[in-house]
C-alpha cells in the first residue's frame, strides 16, 4: 500500500511540473513584459537594465524554478486585464464556483445512484423505460441548451427562479455562501440541474448497467438460495459491488464538473472561477489562465489520486504489492 | 461501376445498415442537413450577411405559424431583421467545416502518432502515451479553451475575427488525437509483428515507407469509427466555444455563436431566435451520435 502511495505521489508531482511548465511557457513566450513595462522610446540598455532587474536574462531553468516556487506560495502576479493579484481574484471566484459544484456533485449521485437502482431492479417497468429514454436525450443535449431551456421555462415563462447571479450571499471569513439566504439557495436551482444532468444520466446508466451484472452472479443465486430477503440481497449484498466503479467515474467526473462548471456560469452569470477564465481567455490574460491552469489541474490531480487509494482500500484485489508471495 | 456498387449493396456492412432503422433514420438527417449546408446561398431566401437585403421593419417577426409571422420568414427573424432560416443554413456550413476539419486534423496528428509510437516503441513510444494520458485526463472542453486563449494571446487583438475559425480547428484538433493515436499504436504493434512487414523490411523497404503504405493500410478500420463519433464532439465543442464567446464572431456566426446571440434576447420574448438553431444542433449531434454507435457495433466482429 505505501509502495502504491508513492508511485502515485511521484506521478502527480510530475504532472504538476509538466502542467505548471505550460502555464511558465505562456508567460514566457505570450507578449515579452518588458515592452509594456519600458516607455515606448527605451534605449537597448535601459530595457536590458529591466531585463535584468526583473531575471529575464538568467537561464530559463533557473526562471521556471522561481515561478514554480512562487506558484506554489500562490503567487502569480498581477491580472493585466485590471491590475489585481490573481490569487485575490481566484480567491474571491472560488466559493461560488465550490458551492455550485458540490451542490451539482451531491445530486448527482442523490438522485442518480436511487434512480440506477429501480431501473435495474424494474427494467421493464414503464418508469424504467422512459427512465431509460429521458438519459438518452440528457446525454445528447448539449448543457448549454440545456440551461437555456430551463431559463426559458422557469424563469421567462413561469418567472420562478432567478436566470442569474447568486442571490443573496453571507460572508464568512473570506468564504462567501449562498447556502443560508433563501434568495442563495432559489439562485442554486436552476444551475445547479444544469450542471449536474450530465453527470446524473451518467451515473444511473453506469449503476444500472454494473447493478445488472452484479445481479447475475453467483453469490447473488447463493443469497436467494439461502433464503435472504430481497431487500437484504439488493441493498447489502449488491450496492456494495456495484458501488466500486462508481466511486471512479464519480472522482473522475468530479474535474468534469469543474469544468463544465464554466459554460453553467456562463449561461447563469454566476459570478465564479469559470467565468473569470472565459473574460481571461477572451481578453488574453495570461497570468488568470495560467493561476486557473494550475489550480485547476491540483485539483484534478488531488481528485484522481484520493480516488485511485480509496479503489485500492475498497478492492484489495487492486493492492498488487500487498499479495502474499511477492 | 455498377459491379462496384452491388457488391458494396451486398456487402455485411450494408446489410447490416438496410436492417438499421436508427442507422436509416440517422443518415436520412445527416443527408438532409449537409445537403442544406452545402447549398445553403441557394436555399436561402436571402443573404443575412448583405445589410442591403435587411429590412429593419421586419424585425422580430416570430414563425410563420405564430400570429404576427409571416410565410416570406419561415422561421422568423432576429432584432436586426435577419432570416432565422438562412441564419441557420449558413451557421450549419460554418459549424460543419470547423467539424469536419478538426476531425481531419485531429485524424492526421493521432494517427502519425499512433503509427510512430506503436512502430518505432521505447522511449519515443513512451513519451507520446504518456502525454496522450496527461491530456486525457484534463476535459476537453479545458484544453480547447487553453489552445484558444494562448492563440488569442499570440496574435494581435485586429486578427482575431479572421483568424477565429483556424484557431478553433487548431484547439478542437489539438484536443481531440489522444483516441486516434491509442487505437493507431495498439493495431500497430500487432500489424509490426506480421509476417508481411518482416517481408517489407527484407526487400529493403523504408521505416517510413513500412509504415505509410503496409501498415496504415491495415489500420484504418477502427479509425472510421473514432472520426464519426468524434465528429459529433467536435461539432458540440465548437457549438460550446462560439456560445462562450472565444469561438466564431457574430459577422460569421456557427449555430453557437446563433444560440449565444440568440440567448441575450430571451428575455424579450424573442424564443424562436435561440431555439432553431438549439434544435438544429442537437438533431445534428445526436443524427452523429447514432451513426457512430451504429457503426462501432456493426464494426465489431463479437457482435455479429
Amino acid at each position: 500500500m505505501l509502495g502504491f502511495l508513492i508511485r502515485r505521489i511521484v506521478q502527480s508531482i510530475f504532472v504538476m511540473l509538466a502542467v505548471a511548465l505550460i502555464a511558465f511557457l505562456m508567460f514566457r513566450f505570450m507578449g515579452d513584459p518588458v515592452n509594456s513595462m519600458v516607455p515606448e522610446h527605451a534605449s537597448a540598455a535601459e530595457r536590458a537594465e529591466v531585463r535584468e532587474r526583473l531575471g529575464l536574462d538568467q537561464p530559463l531553468f533557473v526562471q521556471y524554478g522561481r515561478f514554480i516556487a512562487r506558484a506554489a506560495t500562490g503567487d502569480f502576479g498581477l491580472s493585466w486585464r485590471n491590475a489585481r493579484p490573481v490569487s485575490t481574484l481566484l480567491a474571491e471566484r472560488f466559493p461560488a464556483t465550490a458551492e455550485l459544484v458540490l451542490v451539482a456533485a451531491f445530486l448527482s449521485l442523490a438522485v442518480g445512484v436511487p434512480l440506477g437502482i429501480y431501473t435495474a431492479l424494474r427494467p421493464h417497468a414503464i418508469g424504467a423505460q422512459s427512465l431509460q429514454l429521458l438519459s438518452l436525450i440528457g446525454i445528447s443535449l448539449p448543457t448549454f441548451v440545456t440551461g437555456i431551456l430551463l431559463i426559458l421555462v422557469f424563469s421567462v415563462w413561469l418567472g420562478w427562479l432567478p436566470s442569474f447571479g447568486r442571490g443573496q450571499v453571507v460572508d464568512i471569513g473570506w468564504w462567501t455562501t449562498g447556502f443560508l439566504t433563501g434568495s442563495g439557495l432559489k439562485a442554486l436551482i436552476l444551475p445547479s440541474i444544469m450542471l449536474c444532468l450530465f453527470q446524473l444520466t451518467l451515473i444511473m446508466r453506469l449503476v444500472r448497467a454494473e447493478m445488472m451484472e452484479v445481479l447475475r452472479t453467483d453469490y447473488i443465486k447463493f443469497a436467494r438460495a439461502r433464503g435472504l430477503r430481497d431487500r437484504s440481497i439488493h441493498f447489502r449484498h449488491a450496492l456494495k459491488n456495484t458501488l466500486i466503479p462508481v466511486i471512479t467515474i464519480f472522482g473522475l467526473q468530479l474535474g468534469g464538473l469543474i469544468a463544465f462548471a464554466i459554460i453553467t456560469e456562463t449561461v447563469f452569470q454566476w459570478p465564479g472561477m469559470g467565468a473569470l477564465f472565459i473574460q481571461a481567455v477572451n481578453f488574453g490574460d495570461v497570468p488568470v489562465m495560467a493561476a486557473y491552469l494550475v489550480l485547476v489541474s491540483f485539483i484534478f490531480v488531488v481528485i484522481n489520486t484520493t480516488v485511485d487509494l480509496l479503489y485500492a482500500t475498497i478492492d484489495p484485489r487492486l493492492r498488487v504489492d500487498a499479495a502474499p508471495g511477492h | 461501376m455498377t459491379a462496384v456498387f452491388a457488391r458494396a449493396w451486398d456487402s455485411d456492412l450494408a446489410y447490416s445498415f438496410r436492417r438499421s432503422k436508427t442507422a436509416l433514420i440517422a443518415s436520412l438527417i445527416l443527408v438532409v442537413l449537409f445537403a442544406a449546408a452545402i447549398f445553403a446561398p441557394q436555399l436561402a431566401t436571402q443573404n443575412p450577411f448583405d445589410i442591403a437585403q435587411l429590412e429593419l421593419w421586419n424585425s422580430e417577426l416570430p414563425p410563420f405559424w405564430v400570429e404576427g409571422g409571416s410565410t416570406e420568414y419561415l422561421l422568423g427573424t432576429d432584432t436586426q431583421a435577419r432570416d432565422v432560416y438562412s441564419t441557420i443554413l449558413y451557421g450549419l456550413r460554418i459549424s460543419l467545416i470547423v467539424g469536419f476539419a478538426s476531425v481531419a486534423l485531429a485524424g492526421v496528428i493521432g494517427i502519425s502518432l499512433g503509427l510512430i509510437g506503436g512502430f518505432v516503441g521505447g522511449t519515443v513510444d513512451a513519451a507520446i502515451m504518456r502525454f496522450a494520458d496527461v491530456l486525457l485526463s484534463f476535459p476537453a472542453i479545458l484544453v480547447a479553451l487553453l489552445v484558444n486563449g494562448i492563440a488569442r494571446g499570440i496574435l494581435p487583438p485586429s486578427q482575431h475575427q479572421d483568424a477565429a475559425i483556424y484557431v478553433l480547428i487548431l484547439a478542437i484538433g489539438l484536443t481531440n488525437w489522444v483516441q486516434y493515436a491509442r487505437t493507431v499504436r495498439g493495431s500497430t504493434m500487432v500489424e509490426r509483428q506480421k509476417e508481411y512487414v518482416q517481408a517489407a523490411r527484407i526487400n529493403g523497404v523504408s521505416r517510413l515507407g513500412i509504415m505509410i503504405s503496409h501498415i496504415l493500410p491495415n489500420v484504418l478500420g477502427p479509425v472510421l469509427v473514432i472520426a464519426t463519433i468524434s465528429l459529433g464532439m467536435a461539432v458540440l465543442t465548437e457549438a460550446t466555444l462560439s456560445f462562450l464567446g472565444v469561438g466564431m464572431p457574430a459577422t460569421q456566426p456557427s449555430l453557437g455563436t446563433l444560440i449565444r446571440i440568440g440567448n441575450e434576447y430571451l428575455f424579450s420574448g424573442i424564443w424562436w431566435v435561440v431555439i432553431f438553431p438549439s434544435v438544429i444542433l442537437v438533431l445534428l449531434v445526436l443524427a452523429v451520435n447514432l451513426l457512430g454507435d451504429w457503426l462501432r457495433d456493426a464494426l465489431n466482429p463479437k457482435l455479429r
